[in-house]
């Protein structure tokens, strides 16, 4: 089927925030005038177990509604999935990985048994605790994502995030400030 | 930029429970009465905080069970109001008894309907289980594709329930519609507003200036008249459904009918189904039309009352056709769609289309493109007569054969 469709996969934990980002992935992606989808894996959450959630992207109407199988981009919140979680499925050899870990992209290459090329390496927690305090890594990793996707507007992006947050933590305007903080930091970290 | 079709609309990011609770919002009606319990969705949830915040003036009638809950929009509804609910899975089949008393009173009670399938075992994922076993209790039920379709159908359906005098549900798929954040464009709260329009019912309880008995017993003396009405006004109801879509055309831009035509009119093969995998579907039709295969699809968004002597006409010049169940009856037979599309055409005298009935996504198993595409390929052989044509169900994806 044709490849103008972005998919992407999101493994984290429940209560990670997991969903959360790919909601707000696409609700900021949107604004930058793509179409998208945001969706979690369906079926019931408990706190810790493994989640997936999955996106959408495309310059064109998306009117597919079946599961991502084949995601060019797969994100990492918590890298002890790597273990337990089958991660690398359906990703061949040019879907890219995104891992938030303290190790080196060969390291994880190694775990995953993958192509080096295709794993980028990001501290999302290391950022979300400098940005936040707070071991949050879904933010950052948004923005470790719309680098590597590369064509979609990071200011754009940014804007409409803190449009979203002021609105969301309209009594606590510092965890806006913190959560843009993490999600630049992220943008300019991965890949390089 | 993404276009809005409607000159005042506005393009937001929202799920399927999140745009049908904002047109609910924005039709604002007098009573919602509902029971979140699981397999719930957050439309309740969502409605309730818009009565919290003071953003709707509806009355929101708490209640101990799904049966109270549509017991209360059914009394809500004979006082006058206009009455809604929304409910799923084994809410609707806690339901069960009154559904067939708000038709049988002939009053026009809303439901927002989340199809998930009905226990046991216990899933609660999409499939078409729940409201295609309340397809005989003579309520209007409408399917949508998207979250588009979901917000765009309840809108129209308040003004077909209230001008047929028939409760109404318009139903999307669980998870799969209902979880899922996509693109729509939603409209301006005035403009619904002014679509819909005030409910004055012609007799209601609480005029006390015309009292009236209603929900009497009705013996063999009058009851089978009162039913006869009952499935006249559910064919009557086509052309008023009809007329709504027009009137929304106009109003909003986007157009509906009984069903939706895709690389239909030439078509030779054809799938029919309900619901959101026909976009599935579409791109694969789309796929086999640039390999020159004469692929077409039709997807019924008016299921109660059944287009009959339409899809009849519209099926007569297709070779072979497969029938997409999101449901099984049980029944030894066929399942529902099937049922009615083979009965549709055969009494209208169209015997030519093979026609092949399918089952899928049972509690939410996957369907996808590469099983889409083996349907087409059966069906291509069966046009060209190189296979016969299965007369039993094909359980698509299922382990056990």
């Amino acid at each position: 089927m044709s490849k103008k469709v972005i998919e992407v996969r999101w493994h984290g934990r429940g209560g990670q925030g997991a969903k959360t980002a790919a909601l707000l992935f696409a609700e900021t992606v949107m604004a930058t005038g793509m179409y998208v989808q945001a969706f979690p894996e369906y079926g019931p959450e408990r706190m810790g177990a493994p989640v997936q959630s999955f996106n959408r992207v495309s310059e064109d109407p998306i009117t597919v509604h079946s599961g991502i199988r084949n995601p060019n981009y797969v994100v990492i919140l918590d890298s002890s999935l790597m273990k337990s979680v089958p991660v690398t499925d359906g990703i061949g050899k040019s879907g890219k990985i995104i891992v938030n870990t303290s190790l080196s992209t060969s390291e994880i290459a190694k775990k995953l048994d993958t192509d080096v090329n295709q794993i980028y390496a990001v501290n999302a927690s290391r950022i979300a605790l400098k940005t936040m305090g707070k071991d949050i890594p879904n933010t950052p990793m948004l923005g470790a994502l719309v680098k590597l996707i590369g064509t979609l507007d990071i200011n754009g992006v940014l804007e409409n995030i803190k449009t979203k947050l002021k609105v969301k933590f309209r009594h606590k305007p510092g965890v806006v400030e913190g959560n843009l903080a993490s999600i630049k930091m992220a943008f300019d970290e991965v890949g390089n | 930029m993404i276009e809005a079709v409607y000159s005042k609309g506005n393009i937001v990011a929202k799920t399927g429970n999140e745009v049908v609770a904002e047109a609910l919002r924005q039709i604002e009606p007098d009573v919602m009465a509902a029971y979140p319990i699981t397999p719930a969705t957050e439309i309740v949830q969502i409605f309730s905080q818009f009565v919290a915040d003071g953003v709707v003036k509806s009355e929101y009638v708490t209640v101990e069970s799904e049966h109270s809950a549509i017991s209360a929009a059914i009394a809500a509804s004979a006082a006058g109001a206009r009455a809604v609910t929304s409910t799923s899975s084994q809410g609707l089949c806690l339901m069960w008894e009154m559904l067939y008393i708000a038709s049988g009173l002939r009053l026009p009670v809303i439901m927002a309907e989340v199809n998930r399938a009905v226990s046991a075992p216990i899933n609660i994922n999409a499939d078409h289980s729940d409201t295609m076993g309340a397809r005989d209790a003579g309520w209007i039920q409408m399917y949508s594709e998207n979250s588009q379709e979901a917000y765009d159908n309840i809108i129209q359906l308040t003004k077909i329930a209230e001008k047929a005098r028939l409760p109404a549900l318009a139903a999307m798929d669980g998870f799969i519609t209902s979880h899922c954040m996509e693109v729509v464009e939603t409209y301006p709260d005035a403009d619904v507003k002014a679509f819909v329009g005030e409910y004055n019912p012609e007799r209601y309880l609480l005029d006390v200036k015309r009292p009236y008995t209603l929900g009497s017993i009705d013996l063999q003396d009058y009851y089978f008249e009162h039913r006869y009405q009952l499935a006249q006004a559910m064919i009557d109801a086509r052309s008023i459904i009809l007329d709504v879509a027009k009137e929304f055309k106009e109003a909003f831009g986007r157009e509906y009918g009984f069903y939706e035509k895709y690389m239909f009119d030439d078509a030779e093969i054809a799938m029919i189904i309900i619901g959101s995998s026909a976009g599935d579907v579409k791109v694969v039709v789309k796929e086999l039309r640039k390999k020159g295969i004469k692929a077409g699809l039709l997807k019924i968004r008016v299921y109660r009352p059944f287009p009959t002597e339409q899809i009849a006409r519209d099926l007569a010049h297709v070779k072979a056709i497969a029938v997409m169940d999101r449901s099984d009856s049980c029944s030894g037979a066929f399942p529902p769609i099937y049922s009615d599309v083979v009965a549709s055409i055969y009494s209208a005298g169209v015997l030519s289309p093979k026609v092949l009935s399918y089952v899928y996504g049972i509690g939410g198993r996957e369907f996808c493109d590469e099983q889409i595409v083996k349907v087409y390929e059966t069906l291509g052989k069966v046009a060209s007569g190189l296979e016969k044509p299965s007369n039993i169900i094909e359980y698509m994806n299922v382990r056990i054969k």
